[in-house]
């Protein structure tokens, strides 16, 4: 069981995850986050923290959102890690709003 | 602007920092330091010879990756410019006032040790427990290990609504083969082993949706094999203002909880041994002679407007036999010596950080993060967040800080006049790799060393790898 950033967090990055994550493992690229499975200690910290709520347990994905799970694997591999708070993108607030949140 | 003297944090003038307390708010406090852009020299001072605070001794044994967190805290210790002092207590082996003196900051992470009472007749009863009590004692805290929990009873109540309820049902329920190889102390598992509790009811004021289990905690309930979890549906119908908290950002949890506790409601009874989920009750008055025989529950009907609603007792009384109860109703921090402290809140007064006065004045140089700061809430995450806004609070006023402050060599001067055993973190690296040792023998990852004078016993091993 992990933790995975599902599409929500695409154009929006608040990355309020990142400065309440106990351990390291959020990685970033220029749109959006990912978690490592190998670092992510099961804490659920992220997850109440998220504006867009994007942040889902693993035993929570539909089946439709199962992808994520091999997403967040592979690409916190490829995109550095992230420790601390980065600005939110610019348009995270109007797709916060589309978001309905 | 003309050329100013060097302010504090800058190679000429270390800003020398003592943090209080080696839980997680402490070593985020430390870390959020050692990231600033600062010169600084932290020294973390922790009354046990063992670091890691309720990440040792309140995570559940069988919540390994959880634990797994410790890795974090130990590559911040090993940071040169960080420096553990084991086995040292404020008010014990060093006063407030010295800190003070020796430190241009200090930040007090002591994280929240008592626990709060059911306040009703009967308290004293022997089968009455802290549930805080019952986790120290199978964690191995030094100051639990010889407590007593008789556990050849069949019936036990667990009154709360949080995390550390939900633990201390699943220690209880867990099949006993699966907690041996964790970490659990051995004299837990050697009474859970004989343990004959079939039935336990765990018992809160407030509805589903007001819980504060996370989802996590609650599903694992109903993964016990043996066990099955029963809750009434009818607790489950929710009042007008509760179904509008379902969507307030402050109830993230409800929703899933809901539908979790939706799940164990639709369970037919079979299992011989069962968990009963209690909402809208509370224990009013514990009977029995010498030893706890029956708890009266009072009724309890939530009212007020939705995210303020208040449980307000409703006047139905009914009975459960149990001889054991373990309260969890929340942690409350202790009172320091030397330093101010709210009562009625059970923290250290302060405004985002920066300790105060009970009259509301700024205590200079002195900070809190963590359950001492904004009380017993959050996950271990919640207090990286907590300590990075404290270190902000404290590296703003740097420039009204008084800059002669000695610093560690002040501390060692005087622990070393008293010939103190200081534990340093190379010391608490041989107690760990004893009680890895020792965990050997049994295919536990740790047997934990229980009392003070074996983990400075094993200390004297350092170096002798």
């Amino acid at each position: 069981m992990t933790h995975v950033v599902t599409d929500n967090c695409r154009q929006c990055r608040y990355t309020d995850c990142i400065a309440t994550c106990p351990v390291a493992c959020f990685h970033a690229n220029d749109v959006r986050v990912y978690i490592d499975p190998d670092v992510c200690i099961d804490c659920g910290a992220c997850i109440p923290v998220c504006p867009v709520h994007a942040i889902v347990e693993e035993f929570d994905l539909p089946d439709d959102q199962q992808h994520w799970v091999q997403i967040n694997a592979t690409a916190a591999k490829r995109y550095p890690l992230v420790r601390a708070k980065l600005p939110p993108l610019d348009g995270a607030d109007a797709k916060r709003a589309a978001l309905g949140y | 602007m003309a050329a100013q003297a060097p302010g504090l944090g800058t190679p000429k003038l270390p800003l020398r920092v003592a943090v209080v307390g080696s839980g997680p708010s402490g070593f985020y406090a430390a870390e959020s330091l050692l990231e600033s852009k600062l010169v600084v020299e932290i020294d973390m001072i922790e009354r046990l010879p063992v670091p890691y605070g309720l990440v040792r001794y309140g995570v559940a044994p069988d919540h390994a990756k959880l634990k797994s967190v410790t890795a974090v805290f130990s590559e911040i210790a090993q940071d040169p410019r960080f420096r553990f002092f084991g086995n040292v207590a404020l008010g014990r082996d060093i006063g407030a006032e010295d800190l003070a003196a020796m430190y241009h900051a200090v930040i007090v992470a002591t994280g929240a040790d008592d626990d709060r009472k059911l306040g009703v007749e009967g308290e004293h009863l022997a089968g009455v427990h802290a549930a805080s009590a019952f986790v120290g004692w199978y964690n191995g805290k030094p100051e639990c290990a010889d407590l007593q929990f008789d556990l050849s009873q069949d019936v036990a109540m667990v009154v709360g609504q949080g995390n550390v309820a939900i633990d201390v049902c699943r220690i209880l329920a867990k099949p006993v083969d699966e907690l041996r190889r964790t970490d659990i102390t051995q004299h837990a598992l050697d009474a859970l082993a004989s343990s004959r509790v079939r039935e336990i009811h765990l018992v809160g004021r407030r509805g589903p949706v007001q819980a504060k289990f996370t989802p996590k905690e609650l599903r694992e309930l109903g993964t016990l094999v043996g066990w099955q979890v029963i809750v009434d549906p009818a607790c489950l119908d929710l009042n007008q203002q509760s179904q509008a908290e379902l969507k307030h950002p402050d109830f993230a949890h409800a929703a899933k909880n809901l539908g979790i506790l939706r799940a164990f409601a639709a369970n037919k009874p079979e299992a011989a041994r069962s968990i009963h989920l209690h909402f809208h009750r509370m224990p009013v008055a514990l009977h029995g002679s010498g030893r706890l025989q029956q708890v009266v529950l009072g009724a309890q009907r939530l009212q007020g407007p939705p995210a303020a609603q208040v449980a307000v007792p409703s006047g139905e009384r009914s009975t459960i036999n149990a001889q054991l109860l373990f309260r969890s109703l929340g942690y409350q921090s202790r009172a320091l010596p030397g330093l101010p402290f709210d009562d009625r809140k059970g923290v250290l007064p302060n405004r985002n950080g920066r300790l105060q006065t009970a009259a509301g004045q700024c205590l200079r140089g002195w900070y809190a993060t963590g359950w001492v700061k904004r009380g017993p809430t959050g996950l271990i995450g919640t207090n990286r967040l907590d300590s990075v806004e404290t270190v902000s609070q404290l590296v703003g006023d740097l420039p009204s800080l008084p800059t002669a402050k000695p610093g560690r060599d002040a501390l060692l001067g005087v622990l070393g006049g008293k010939r103190h055993r200081i534990v340093a973190f190379e010391d608490w690296l041989a107690i760990e790799r004893a009680e890895r040792a020792r965990g050997l023998l049994a295919d536990k990852p740790a047997e934990k060393f229980v009392r003070v004078a074996e983990m400075l016993a094993a200390a004297e091993t350092s170096g002798v790898v």
